[in-house]
């Protein structure tokens, strides 16, 4: 091209950019494996849905590119005693439908949230009190302190009082709904997009809202999002362009994507944590050859495992690089002091010599229960375990499964009928206290019965529980996180689990986008401009 | 019982003739010999599917590594492309895939689990539709009816639907105590269900023809009993076909099983058949890992192929019409 | 006649009753429900209120007696993954997967018929020995393995074609078509190919087997001793004799087509019936997967009743002794 030829062409594509106004007139074609199945924000816990909807609705605060809680339909807020949070909400915002946002949206919301049937009921304490102080200040009333109070409300979405009571959309659509709700298919959020269309599990057209509060950074004209469950099928789509995002880009796939000229892989830690737990409870094992006794209660046998697993060899062969080995149950990103602890290393002979030790010379045989759909690369890790596993003699079976079954089976619904298992774990209110209270506390508190609530092995330390209850009081941001540091290192003296890694992001994205990556692996396309076509 | 038979061995040439001195040998000696003769291609199939077997029944003996055995692998050899690529290590003739599985032993290994799904699913299809198309063609009347009515019923869903469900009750019904061998049991059911319908009818539809013949009317005269008038005399004349139907069906099975593994109802990783492998090969096609799908999907395609030109020509040489 | 239809309806209806019964029985025992519904950490008072207001807790034969009792009225309840009726979610995917059964099957057809003819007219010539050999591969290479490839070639290295979806679709009333627009039609091409490659083998080996035995008859040989043109024998006499076995057969594996459109609709996403069951199954979506059974069993039971009957009517000997070509 020479340069008049080319100076032409960018005169031209000025003209036509002016023509066309340049922003907000991008049509992005987003791709997820998993579908948007209910539109109402109080129906599922769950941060893919919790992402599509963060498009159109919004919380009091939100949480910014890294994560750290800001502003959003509150412009700011105070604690001016340790069980009353003031928030002063913003004015001048609106709903999609015209309705001013106002503290009487808050309060319904606040209600909503923790009625029958909304399945975010632990957004705010049941006793908490939400008063209106005037049109745009809501008070917050809790019956003991709590400095974590707002850590989940990114996700916890305004509502239009109006508008629900209008469309008979007061109580929230439970995730077992026998009849549809208005609000399952229909949206009203104050949020940069609202929703043209929407098929359940085929499509959803959102467009830009022109009357949005904030100046938008996106410079999208509308979003076409389509599930795309198979990963083949995913990557095939994006690398032939016919869209221009994709989440997740399996691992394997992604040289290949990033050596075809149009599209890229972001990727990054997620917060996400896998990790390796036993049966830790029962006095024998359900599935196992050993009798009358439960091997895991030893704790040189948990150390066993542990140095028999080795995770740098994971990460490079069936994460292919793309995992941050770890020696904490939670993600470095959420706990400053994470880089004070290391992982024991990885030791063959003492791992088999423990073994010994504990009265197990050749071995034994244990089931493992893994998913095979839910977690990166899931079963290939598990199976990769099996092997490592049986080099100290220990007669690893698996059983791989679709997490319907697996869920069903090992959660405390299905009685945690599981020995030795395979789990993911993000917290939700991206705090270590929630790792230690679900995941690690005693199960069976008459005082608290949600405690250890997801903690399969049912490992139990009433130290580290005395710990945790600190922990949720403690205001202080130094002496909480040196008390977060003793509770771990509790747990991580006792084996309670195998922390293994924090899987890696991976999205696909054309060359034609730019877009940010947020760790939590929520896919926010309000942060996306696409280049003119 | 012994002077029955002896009375029925007297029986014989008058009776039936050509059919009591062996179906089998009488096609051998002659014309299904001769046709399988003149066909390169049948040969050449029957070949091929001969040595399948026998990969699959010496699998042991001709691998590097048992890859059942998870002690066996060894995650650094995961991803080594084929001996004759650049990257490639010997022993790992067809390379290795994620878990370091040497591709060549797996394909053998899967071979015989593919192989012995596919085979006692047909011998469990064959022996019901039989046993089901005998009871209907000779009792008649509302065993017949009720019979065929099932029949129907399972007509209303492919194979693949029906091999879908009896996996999902199994699965739930055994639920924790589903392991790699009750694996093999649940999708040898599935398929051995699936699939009986077409022996029944053809059976009941023979032996609607053959009873009512004089020679039946004799076997019943001189007081045999029903299942040994069945058994001996007609289902014989059904062999035929019943044969043409097991070597498609038994192609049909080996499908059917990889199917179910893409839907993720088959073989569990940990102990693949050929359809596994396919799957779990599938994936990493796009990386360029191409030898990971490429070979299972190869010997499952010959093997598919084999049986089916020979069920082809078993079809055609046992049609007269066609002769 | 009357009687006969009768006979033939009332079966119908058994069939489906019997069909109704396994799919409540199976599916009800197919995994938790519940546990698909709500997240990890939601708590077991949550989960057993859920439970009990699904009415799972209630004696199975109280649930299937529910069960029966709505889905003679089409009302297969509330999908538990999207909180829809169930009717209404298969009535939206129904257009997708019967235009592409439809095409698959014309494709199937189309193509079947002329290599079928082909092979049988010149049945050694180089390219009757190739569409042998298509035809081979075509029923031993397994579906989704097909599928791949395609896209493999078609959408990734050479980019002619969509790698999933319908493309854009027209709103007709309730039915939605690819058949109007460029990039519907397109979307179309490799899954039809795909889905159908099946059934054109076996239209095909079924008309090149027809063909050669009508062409054996003594009725075509006097056409040829009347001194008729090869292309009048050839068309207007053996091809036509041989089109009805190959229509029926093309009729009675049309559900087959459809239920087999799972796995297509699976590897190229598309947006119907047979998709939403796989993730039903995933998902241990009760109520859809009970319904697409019922669904698919309909459309069979339907397409079998109507062959039967056109069959009495077309050719009378059959009116006392119905056999069906299987």
């Amino acid at each position: 091209m020479s340069v008049r030829q080319g100076l032409l062409a960018m005169t031209l594509a000025s003209a036509l950019a002016l023509a066309v106004s340049p922003a907000m007139s991008q049509t992005l074609r987003y791709a997820n494996q998993g579908e948007l199945k209910s539109l109402d924000p109080y129906t599922l816990n769950e941060s893919t849905t919790h992402a599509h909807l963060g498009h159109v609705y919004e919380g009091l605060v939100e949480r910014d590119k890294d994560l750290k809680i800001i502003p959003a339909l509150a412009e700011s807020w105070e604690i001016p005693e340790p069980t009353r949070w003031r928030f002063h909400l913003r004015k001048g915002v609106k709903f999609h439908n015209g309705d001013p946002f106002t503290a009487d949206d808050v309060v319904f919301s606040a209600e909503r949230v923790r009625a029958q049937g909304s399945n975010l009921q632990n957004r705010l304490p049941a006793d908490a009190k939400v008063v209106k102080v005037d049109d745009y200040t809501v008070d917050f009333v809790l019956s003991s302190p709590n400095p974590i109070l707002h850590g989940q409300w990114d996700v916890w979405y305004i509502m239009d009082k109006k508008w629900a009571e209008a469309n008979n959309a007061v109580a929230p659509t439970p995730v077992a709904a026998t009849t549809p709700s208005y609000a399952s298919l229909h949206e009203n959020g104050t949020g940069p997009f609202t929703i043209e269309s929407h098929q359940p599990g085929v499509k959803t057209v959102f467009k830009a809202n022109p009357n949005y509060w904030k100046k938008p950074e996106h410079n999208l004209k509308e979003i076409i999002f389509t599930p795309i469950a198979s990963d083949a099928t995913r990557v095939a789509a994006l690398l032939s362009g016919e869209v221009d995002v994709i989440e997740p880009v399996p691992i394997q796939d992604i040289q290949r994507v990033n050596a075809s000229p149009n599209a890229t892989v972001l990727s990054g830690p997620e917060l996400r944590t896998i990790f390796i737990g036993m049966d830790e409870s029962r006095d024998e094992l359900l599935f196992s050859n050993v009798k009358g006794k439960n091997p895991f209660k030893d704790i040189r046998v948990r150390e066993a495992f542990y140095k028999a697993i080795d995770v740098e060899l994971i990460k490079n062969r069936v994460m292919r690089g793309l995992s941050t080995p770890s020696a904490l149950m939670v993600a470095p990103e959420l706990y400053p002091l994470s880089k004070e602890f290391t992982r024991p290393k990885f030791d063959l002979d003492g791992a088999k010599k423990l073994l010994t030790e504990a009265g197990y010379p050749d071995g034994f045989e244990v089931t493992m229960d893994c998913p095979n759909d839910r977690y990166v690369n899931d079963a290939a890790i598990c199976q990769a375990v099996v092997g490592m596993l049986a080099r100290i003699g220990v007669k690893v079976s698996l059983l791989a499964q679709p997490k319907a079954q697996y869920f069903a089976k090992v959660l405390k619904p299905g009685g945690y009928k599981t020995s030795f298992f395979l789990l993911g774990w993000t917290p939700a209110t991206m705090d270590s206290q929630n790792v230690l209270h679900d995941i690690m506390g005693c199960r069976d508190d008459p005082k608290d019965p949600n405690r250890g609530e997801a903690n399969l092995g049912g490992y139990c330390n009433k130290q580290l529980d005395e710990l945790t209850d600190k922990i949720l009081v403690e205001p202080d941001v130094t002496k909480r996180n040196l008390l977060i540091k003793q509770a771990f290192e509790i747990a991580n003296k006792d084996y309670a689990y195998i922390p293994l890694h924090q899987q890696a992001l991976a999205w696909g994205v054309s060359k034609k986008v730019k877009l940010v990556q947020r760790a939590d692996n929520q896919v926010l396309l309000y942060w996306a401009t696409k280049q003119e076509e | 019982m012994s002077e029955a038979v002896v009375q029925h061995k007297a029986e014989e040439p008058v009776a039936r003739g050509a059919a009591q001195t062996g179906w089998f040998k009488r096609a051998l000696d002659s014309d299904l010999f001769y046709s399988f003769r003149r066909s390169r291609i049948t040969m050449i199939a029957a070949a091929v599917t001969l040595l399948f077997f026998l990969l699959a029944i010496f699998a042991s003996l001709l691998s590097v590594q048992n890859p059942f055995d998870p002690a066996q692998l060894q995650l650094m050899n995961s991803r080594i492309s084929p001996l004759w690529t650049a990257d490639g290590q010997s022993p790992f003739l067809l390379g290795t895939d994620e878990q370091g599985r040497d591709v060549l032993s797996a394909i053998l290994y899967g071979l015989r689990i593919s192989l012995l799904v596919g085979v006692l699913g047909v011998v469990l299809s064959g022996a019901l539709g039989i046993l089901l198309g005998l009871t209907a063609g000779y009792f008649g009347g509302a065993v017949d009816g009720l019979i065929m009515r099932v029949a129907d019923v399972q007509l209303s869903f492919p194979a693949i639907l029906i091999a879908l469900l009896i996996n999902g009750i199994a699965k739930s019904v055994l639920g924790n105590k589903l392991d790699e061998m009750s694996m093999l049991g649940v999708l040898v059911l599935a398929i051995g269900l699936s699939f009986w319908v077409q022996y029944a009818r053809t059976v009941r539809g023979s032996v609607m023809v053959e009873k009512n013949k004089d020679y039946v009317a004799a076997a019943q005269l001189i007081g045999l009993p029903a299942p040994v008038i069945m058994l001996r005399h007609v289902l014989p004349n059904t062999m035929g076909p019943i044969l043409v139907i097991a070597t498609i069906n038994l192609a049909l099975a080996i499908i059917t099983e990889a199917t179910l593994s893409f839907l993720g109802s088959g073989m569990p990783e940990t102990m693949p058949s050929l359809g596994t492998l396919i799957r779990i090969g599938n994936n990493y096609l796009f990386a360029g890992e191409w030898w990971i799908v490429a070979f299972p999907g190869l010997a499952l395609a010959a093997l598919i192929l084999s049986i089916n030109l020979l069920g082809d020509w078993l079809r055609d040489a046992l049609n007269p019409k066609l002769r | 006649m009357l009687a006969f239809t009768l006979r033939r309806a009332i079966q119908a209806v058994g069939v489906m009753i019997a069909v109704g019964i396994i799919a409540f029985s199976m599916f009800r025992f197919a995994g938790d429900p519940v546990n698909q519904m709500v997240s990890i950490d939601t708590s077991g008072a949550e989960r057993a209120a859920i439970r009990q207001s699904l009415g799972l807790d209630d004696p199975v034969i109280v649930q299937f007696g529910r069960y029966v009792a709505n889905a003679a009225q089409f009302k297969f309840g509330i999908s538990y993954q999207f909180r829809l009726p169930v009717t209404n979610l298969l009535m939206e995917r129904m257009p997708a997967t019967l235009e592409l059964a439809i095409c698959a099957t014309i494709f199937a057809m189309v193509g079947g018929i002329l290599m079928g003819v082909y092979s049988a007219l010149r049945r050694d010539s180089l390219l009757a020995h190739a569409f042998q050999a298509v035809s081979l591969i075509g029923i031993s290479l397994p579906t989704f393995l097909i599928g791949i490839l395609l896209i493999y070639l078609f959408s990734v290295t050479l980019g002619w074609l969509p790698s999933f979806g319908r493309g854009e679709v027209v709103r007709i009333g309730w039915w939605t078509t690819g058949l109007l627009t460029l990039s519907g039609l397109k979307a179309l091409i490799m899954p039809s190919i795909t889905l159908g490659l099946f059934q054109l083998t076996l239209i095909m080996r079924l008309v090149r087997a027809e063909m050669l035995e009508v062409m054996r008859t003594d009725y075509i040989r006097f056409a040829r001793a009347r001194g008729l043109t090869t292309r009048a024998i050839h068309f207007g006499h053996a091809l036509r004799n041989t089109l009805i076995p190959v229509i029926t057969v093309a009729g009675l594996q049309f559900g087959s087509v459809i239920a087999f459109a799972i796995i297509t609709e699976t590897v190229f996403q598309w947006p119907g019936m047979g998709l939403l069951f796989v993730q039903a199954v995933q998902n241990v979506d009760i109520p859809i997967m009970a319904a697409y059974l019922m669904m698919v069993s309909l459309i069979f039971v339907t397409i079998n009743l109507v062959v039967d009957i056109l069959y009495t009517i077309v050719d009378p000997r059959l009116r006392s002794t119905v056999s069906r070509a299987h």
